[in-house]
């Protein structure tokens, strides 16, 4: 194990996770690895068409079949609408077009809707039950493009239009500046509709408990989707209760109400235990997606490289409904302009609904997009300049107390030449081409990529720190962990303020019922906010333990520390008291052993939307990759030989889980350049299931070269900042700019697949 | 209906299965052995893999009755966490696990290729999981910590790499 930095026990260290030895022995039970005696197994009638009127709904056949219990359908659910939180669109939208049917009521609006939903006591009497609903469609006209679908003339998916939000940012005068500038580089680009691709598929099951309580034990990144559940139901709030176990990955995918919704309903109806496991090509058509954006880039600069304009239109497909992709686009706005110092900006974004899948939250949400734009512009303007990208960039980027085109001050450190410095680097000597007829090139990007919520959202998280009668700890907090560590961390920051070992902490987590609410594993925010919470918590059972054992001591609280599970006297070692012991002390005295914190984010004002200038996000994450490619002129496969990542997450908590972020989000966007597209025709999509979707094998992705700095200067504990979503951002700007190097041929659409480059 | 009777992690279990079931269905439903992972049904993903006679198989892709008469190992089967085999301790030790959900599919396979291949390379270890898809981590330290396992089992000689370069040690990067 490597060390801590000074002044830390255990924080900066290769901890092992907690969450590590069940997960290797095969122990973790993920949502599907669970059952209930009596369950039941739920399946979901989904629409076969892009675009239709449901003229008849017989659920009659399918509830004859042996075995099936229950079949719903729109008529059945009490309230049959699910609200996506969309502030700021209120005033300019209304808040209804945020919203999606339950299930469809009169007309689909997407292949993959769910229709209705059918419960049995077998999975195949759920299957054959599902088969029997009939449903009669009249297919309406649909519109399956973006900026077709802003056409007057074209199908509405809404009474009041196809467009649900628009954005702008303005700053300066781009148009005088253009006139000036020396050079002028213009691009458009494409980027497709991304799957999960999570190797767990959405999956639950749900009961009824034995004070009434609609209890779902479900794969999600937001427990206090409860709230929706219960409204969807008639129900108070505190009658439905969401437990998140072991998430198997989420990256956005399970941040929208998936079978949450559809349990509740079935249980409800039921009351008996009800299961719904998603299959794979279910996965695939029908929940939400990362957005395709058509993104059209003007950037003007001096001749010697300097940015003075960018001017940026963004288009985004929503899908079919609205979900989140109003705040999806906002994040691109705020995005759009990149890490750069840019004195006039001009950004407009709109988001439109299609008969296509519906999009959302995709790790990056809205950022990931325009860095390929912009990027790939940063490397165009270079090589129209005939100067050296890195260069370029440098000259151009941000620094700390400069602000955004939005109007926000970078607060905290802001290390981008650093960080695209120390990742060029690492790529080393160039490699030589493996044979005739292949050529290798090398490409940078840098990004900024916010975590945290926005600021105007009032984001807080809670946690209870115990210290328990046996010297033990115990940690209660409501956070899903997805994967990333999230629980670790937390054991690991408590760890090193109350000096017991990680082995003598237990943390419960994910339960809406029973622990303390912090909010979703979502906005690259868990660190950050869970963290500080926990650390506030701790920080304060820690004063309160420092004062018992002072007065055991007859000394002063900072005379004492606590290390290895109990409390010593600095100047005399020999004087310990173990935390067992304590824990009585304090019990006798009266003295609370734990501690219960919120913590709550600096809040802000909305900003104005009619200029886009105003503070959108607590803190940036800045980051930057290099990578050596290698393409095959003959054939345009293109094999990634090297790359490098560095960031500046401020203070790395867990080393691995940070490393483990990087190398992971390196590899999800070397998917996102080279393989992936979920690839969608008149609403139907062509790629349902994982041998034509392609995600990355362990033979796609090469080692990546991890570099870590820490400026101590982010929000979270220690100033630590997150890293799970800025760790993917660059890697496809990096592969494209690389691509460029190697064979000079500029792709401006993802991904860059052999066919499109050859 | 057919009766079946196999060797599960070395316990001899009989279960009563449709022709059509496959091997994945009933160890997740009727043994218990929820450890094996469902991702696609499809022999895509390679998260349920197992050992049937010691090969590694998708057991979606495997009807159940196939396993009749033979021996089952799953991640359970590998080791404990008292007795744990060293795939599993490099896993936890070298942080090769993020959400897990591939884990108990990326072991079984990992370990089916240590038995025939100790001395594997960084190449033929990312040859090996080729099948086995996993979401999460890059894939960097799952190779890691498999030739950190192929070297405590091969005791004393390091695993030799393809391109000559020293394998990452924990900390040795960043």
């Amino acid at each position: 194990m490597s060390a801590s930095p000074v002044g830390f026990r255990i924080v900066g260290q290769r901890a092992p996770r907690p969450d590590a030895s069940d997960k290797v022995f095969g122990l973790t039970r993920y949502a599907d690895d669970f059952a209930m005696g009596g369950m039941l197994h739920a399946r979901v009638v989904r629409s076969p068409r892009p675009s239709a009127r449901i003229v008849r709904l017989d659920p009659s056949a399918a509830a004859a079949v042996p075995g099936v219990r229950c079949v719903l359908t729109a008529r059945d659910v009490p309230h049959n609408v699910l609200f996506s939180d969309v502030p700021g669109q209120t005033t300019t939208v209304g808040p209804l077009r945020a919203r999606t049917q339950v299930l469809a009521e009169e007309v689909v609006r997407f292949l993959g809707e769910p229709v209705a939903l059918v419960a049995a006591e077998t999975e195949e009497a759920a299957e054959e039950g599902a088969r029997r609903v009939a449903v009669e469609y009249t297919d309406l006209p649909g519109v399956f493009d973006p900026e077709a679908a802003m056409h007057p003339d074209a199908p509405r998916l809404e009474p009041t239009g196809n467009v649900i939000s628009r954005w702008k940012i303005r700053k300066g005068d781009v148009e005088a500046a253009f006139r000036e500038a020396d050079v002028i580089v213009e691009g458009s680009y494409r980027t497709p509709f991304i799957d999960h691709a999570f190797i767990e598929p959405e999956a639950g099951v749900a009961w009824l408990d034995e004070n009434g309580v609609i209890t779902i034990r479900v794969a999600t990144q937001v427990i206090e989707h409860f709230r929706d559940v219960a409204n969807v139901l008639g129900l108070p709030h505190s009658r439905v209760r969401i437990i998140a176990p072991y998430i198997g990955g989420g990256f956005g995918g399970k941040e929208d109400v998936t079978v949450e919704v559809f349990l509740g309903l079935l249980v409800w109806k039921t009351t008996r235990p009800v299961r719904l496991c998603y299959s794979r090509e279910e996965s695939i058509i029908s929940p939400t997606k990362r957005h395709p954006f058509v993104m059209r880039y003007k950037h003007g600069a001096r001749r010697d490289g300097t940015l003075v304009a960018v001017e940026v239109e963004l288009i985004s497909d929503a899908g079919a409904y609205a979900y989140l992709s109003p705040l999806t686009l906002l994040y691109g706005m705020v995005h759009a302009a990149g890490p750069y110092r840019i004195p006039h900006v001009k950004v407009d974004g709109v988001s439109v609904l299609t008969n296509n899948p519906p999009t959302s939250a995709f790790r990056g949400f809205g950022s990931a997009q325009p860095a390929f734009a912009y990027e790939s512009q940063m490397d165009e303007l270079a090589r129209t300049l005939g100067l050296d990208p890195l260069a370029v960039r440098e000259r151009n980027y941000l620094a700390k107390g400069e602000r955004l085109a939005s109007g926000q001050e970078l607060e905290t450190a802001v290390w981008l030449p650093e960080t695209a410095r120390r990742a060029w680097d690492a790529l080393g000597a160039p490699r030589v081409p493996s044979g005739p007829g292949r050529r290798v090139g090398r490409g940078v990007a840098s990004a900024l990529t916010s975590y945290g919520r926005i600021v105007w959202l009032h984001d807080w998280a809670s946690a209870w720190v115990e210290l328990q009668m046996d010297g033990t700890v115990l940690v209660r907090t409501g956070v899903p962990d997805i994967g990333g560590g999230q629980a670790a961390s937390l054991v690991q920051i408590t760890s090193e303020l109350l000096g017991v070992p990680q082995a003598d902490i237990a943390i419960h987590i994910g339960d809406s019922a029973l622990t303390p609410l912090a909010g979703t594993t979502t906005a690259t925010r868990q660190l950050y906010m869970s963290g500080s919470a926990v650390h506030k918590a701790a920080s304060e059972l820690r004063a309160t333990l420092l004062a018992q054992a002072a007065e055991l001591f007859a000394a002063a609280p900072d005379a004492v520390d606590l290390a290895e599970g109990a409390a010593g006297l600095r100047d005399a070692p020999d004087r310990r008291v173990a935390f067992r012991e304590l824990a009585a002390a304090c019990a006798r005295a009266h003295r609370p052993r734990s501690a219960f914190a919120i913590y709550q984010a600096p809040a802000g004002q909305v900003m104005d939307f009619e200029t886009g200038q105003g503070k959108v996000f607590p803190d940036f994450t800045f980051g930057s990759q290099a990578v050596e490619v290698e393409v095959d002129v003959a054939t345009g496969e293109v094999a990634v030989l090297a790359l490098a990542a560095c960031y500046d997450v401020g203070r790395a908590i867990n080393r691995n889980s940070v490393e483990g972020q990087m190398e992971g989000g390196a590899a999800m966007g070397l998917g996102y350049a080279l393989l992936e597209e979920d690839r969608v025709a008149e609403g139907v999509t062509l790629t349902p299931n994982l041998m034509t979707y392609l995600i990355p094998t362990a033979l796609d992705v090469p080692d990546v070269t991890t570099i870590i700095l820490e400026s101590g200067e982010g929000m979270g504990p220690w100033g630590a900042r997150g890293i799970g979503e800025p760790a993917m951002v660059p890697t496809a700007p990096a592969i494209a700019n690389a691509v460029r190097d190697a064979v000079g041929v500029r792709l401006t659409r993802l991904p860059i697949t052999p066919e499109r480059l050859w | 209906m057919r009766s079946i009777e196999l060797t599960l992690n070395g316990l001899r279990v009989r279960a009563t299965v449709e022709p059509h079931e496959t091997l994945l269905g009933v160890l997740r439903q009727r043994l218990a052995a929820t450890e094996v992972k469902s991702g696609c049904e499809r022999g895509d993903c390679g998260a349920c893999a197992v050992l049937l006679d010691g090969r590694a198989i998708n057991s979606c892709l495997a009807l159940a009755v196939q396993a009749d008469g033979r021996a089952v190992t799953t991640v359970r089967g590998l080791g404990t966490p008292e007795a744990p085999h060293p795939l599993q301790t490099a896993f936890i030790e070298l942080g090769a696990a993020q959400c897990g959900i591939c884990i108990p599919g990326m072991l079984v396979t990992l370990y089916a290729m240590l038995a025939t291949r100790p001395e594997a390379t960084r190449q033929e270890v990312r040859e090996a999981i080729g099948g086995n898809l996993c979401r999460c981590t890059g894939y960097h330290k799952i190779v890691d910590a498999a030739l950190a396992a192929a070297r405590r089992l091969v005791e004393g000689r390091p695993a030799p790499q393809a391109d000559g370069r020293p394998i990452n040690q924990p900390g040795d990067r960043g």
